[in-house]
């Protein structure tokens, strides 16, 4: 049989605790985003050129090859660096070069950043290179927003569905 | 990394010391962490397997169903879903104090390594676990856990395309991403109750249960905390949107807001060296293992004793080697050992009054054999005269009896207060060495060596094998559990016994023993009755 003193002790104890379990369970609050800003988040996976291009193979080079593999074009599997550029008002914000992944450099370029930018509104540019060349951009896409307080714009890439997608 | 653990053992022992006055030996949290943590998940578990009756899965079935739990079933599936997580809550604080309070208590290392190891391994799947539950329920949060998670994920340079572009926009978002998470929360706990059970597979006697009171008393507080603060989603998830401001679960969300301030790679550095850390904390250093305990066959009759007792599972029994009229054999496994000398204590050959032959007991510890305790403690009481003669045999753990300055006390330490065959007290009294014995060790409830009390309890109330023999008078006798820190109750206990010595009759006292022929044959014969 408990005595009054381990009554209140136990209680007390089971009542901190609960309060500590309560409390910390979802406070004190945190603030992971302003909300009076938005956020852009630029993000793609893509791949560039392969470094030179396909070359045809002669006879001589097709007969020593097995049967198996006599292929008639010789690509390299290696793939050019992509060169993206972001602007904001007419401001760069990102200008970068991609290498390809994977060990052989075979892999798609990628890229996954996020800019918190003020609510409002914004114009944005956003250039790709994907190609040898080195001058110049191949993709070019430029668009004016008002972003929301606590907006997430997207900012895809997909040569498919036309380049630049923003969402 | 003694300064870090004394500090800590004293802070633990302090709370203990309030914990025992409230809840007693038997209901103090601190004495069964590691049996809450496991009360917790079952709780967990159970409340888990009601609330996935009622949850979908899908964009946005997943929110939609719990939000149905939550306000809709409020009056059970609102309340399992509360109980389930704070119940996940509280694992964490007893997972983690668990692993405080065995640092500072040094069990993690020498033979004890493999449940520390096995224990660090499984902060990572509670905490796992917990992710992925806060994730299922597809609100602001449970957004936010996602994005971060996953953005922390990709800093390793294993994923070939961002794994954060699935939560990029809703149009990137697929329903069967709920299929998956729920498979991770159910796959993820079944495999952290593998790792628990693993845990405790080089300890016997694993206490996986609270004491009864404990366990509905937490249950109870559980119910009402669930009842007056019940858990609530935020707003349901739209990728369109950033989540501004959320009420995290700190206990298992606390590195979330790291992983933003401090970058993924910095998290994963602090991650992956806390845990090599953790994991390399025995050997930093290492303990200075003592000798492990020796079987000598010549007196080992093979009866199990020893394994019955050893707390970590260090004694086995093997088909006899030796040819003597006996099924089996003990034998010590060195590397599980730590020698604390229980299995000595249970050896019924361990008997100070042999004297025919040298005093070898079937197992016995080479670094402080029984013979050399005998010896001790014939030296120890050479000095003790009048009728409160006291010699008290206690353990490395609990509070030095022998330095609490006791007139007439003499004190012979052990390795654990279960090292004492119980014959030894009926020696001490029948050879008239002393007036009284005290055994002291650590507090009751909270053995360094897990059980050691437990064992001697048993033995002097004649319920355990080797018992204390019945002529051994009660009243001569003094069981007194004390810390370090419990100074004062000790030596107020054993001067209350010497006190209470000195009023026993002599006549009437103990079963005083004469041993014939000075012991030299070892026989003995009743001469007080």
């Amino acid at each position: 049989m408990m005595n009054p003193m381990q009554i209140i002790g136990q209680t007390a104890v089971y009542a901190l605790f609960a309060l500590g379990i309560g409390y910390f369970s979802t406070l004190p609050p945190y603030t992971h985003f302003d909300p009076n800003q938005a956020l852009i988040k630029l993000s793609f996976a893509h791949g560039g050129e392969p470094v030179t291009a396909c070359r045809k193979r002669s006879r001589e080079e097709l007969a020593a090859l097995a049967p198996n593999m006599r292929k008639l074009t010789d690509c390299p599997r290696q793939r050019v660096p992509l060169h993206i550029e972001l602007s904001l008002d007419r401001t760069i914000i990102l200008t970068e070069i991609l290498p390809p992944t994977s060990w052989r450099g075979d892999g798609p370029s990628k890229i996954y950043r996020r800019f918190p930018v003020k609510a409002g509104p914004h114009f944005i540019t956003a250039k790709l290179r994907d190609s040898r060349r080195t001058e110049g951009f191949d993709h070019f896409s430029t668009r004016q927003f008002t972003l929301k307080p606590g907006q997430n714009l997207s900012i895809d890439f997909k040569p498919a569905q036309g380049g630049f997608i923003y969402e | 990394m003694e300064a870090l653990k004394h500090p800590m053992k004293l802070a633990f022992l302090w709370l203990e010391g309030w914990f025992d006055r409230f809840f007693g030996a038997k209901w103090n949290p601190f004495y069964c962490l590691g049996a809450l943590g496991y009360y917790y998940f079952w709780i967990v578990a159970v409340s888990g397997i009601y609330l996935f009756i009622f949850f979908d899965t899908g964009v946005p079935q997943a929110y939609v169903s719990t939000q149905y739990i939550t306000h809709e079933q409020w009056y059970l599936a609102g309340i399992m879903r509360s109980v389930h997580r704070y119940a996940s809550d509280a694992m964490v604080v007893m997972v983690l104090m668990h692993l405080c309070r065995e640092f500072a208590f040094d069990r993690y290392r020498g033979g004890r390594w493999f449940s520390w190891v096995t224990g660090v391994s499984t902060l990572w799947l509670v905490f796992s676990a917990g992710v992925t539950g806060y994730w299922l329920v597809w609100d602001k949060l449970a957004q936010y856990i996602a994005v971060t998670s996953t953005e922390w994920l990709d800093w390793l340079p294993i994923f070939g395309e961002p794994i954060a572009r699935n939560f990029l926009a809703p149009s990137h978002f697929d329903g069967r991403f709920f299929t998956l998470m729920v498979f991770m929360h159910i796959a993820i706990p079944l495999f952290l109750l593998f790792i628990m059970w693993f845990h405790l597979q080089r300890i016997n006697y694993a206490k996986v249960n609270p004491a009864r009171g404990l366990a509905m008393g937490t249950l109870a507080m559980l119910l009402v905390l669930s009842l007056v603060k019940p858990a609530v989603s935020h707003e349901m998830a739209n990728l369109a949107e950033v989540p501004g401001v959320l009420n995290l679960d700190w206990f298992y969300l606390w590195a979330y807001p790291m992983i933003e301030h401090l970058g993924p790679g910095f998290m994963w550095g602090f991650a992956g060296a806390g845990t090599v850390l953790l994991v390399l904390i025995p050997w930093l250093p290492p303990k200075r293992r003592r000798p492990a305990a020796v079987v000598d066959l010549e007196n080992c009759n093979g009866c199990t004793r020893c394994v019955t007792d050893c707390p970590f599972r260090a004694v086995n029994m093997r088909q006899r080697t030796d040819g003597a009229p006996f099924h089996a054999e003990a034998v010590v496994d060195p590397s599980l050992c730590v020698s604390c000398g229980i299995c000595v204590g249970a050896c019924p050959t361990a008997m100070p009054f042999r004297s025919a032959s040298d005093l070898v007991p079937g197992i016995d510890l080479p670094d402080m054999s029984v013979a050399s305790i005998r010896e001790k403690v014939h030296a120890a009481t050479a000095e003790l005269e009048g009728n409160d003669r006291v010699i008290a045999f206690g353990c490395d753990h609990g509070c030095d009896a022998g330095k609490l300055g006791i007139p007439n006390l003499a004190f012979v330490p052990l390795r654990c207060a279960a090292m004492l065959p119980p014959s030894f007290i009926d020696y001490v009294l029948s050879k008239n060495l002393s007036d009284g014995v005290v055994i002291t060790g650590c507090r009751e409830g909270e053995c360094h060596h897990r059980i050691g009390n437990v064992w001697v309890d048993g033995r002097m109330a004649r319920e355990r094998d080797p018992q204390l023999r019945r002529r051994v008078p009660e009243e001569r006798l003094l069981k007194a559990w004390a810390a370090p820190t419990d100074r004062r109750k000790l030596l107020s206990e054993i001067e209350t016994f010497q006190v209470q010595l000195r009023h026993l009759p002599i006549d009437k006292g103990p079963a005083r023993l004469t041993v014939i022929d000075g012991g030299r044959k070892g026989e003995i014969s009743e001469t007080a009755a």
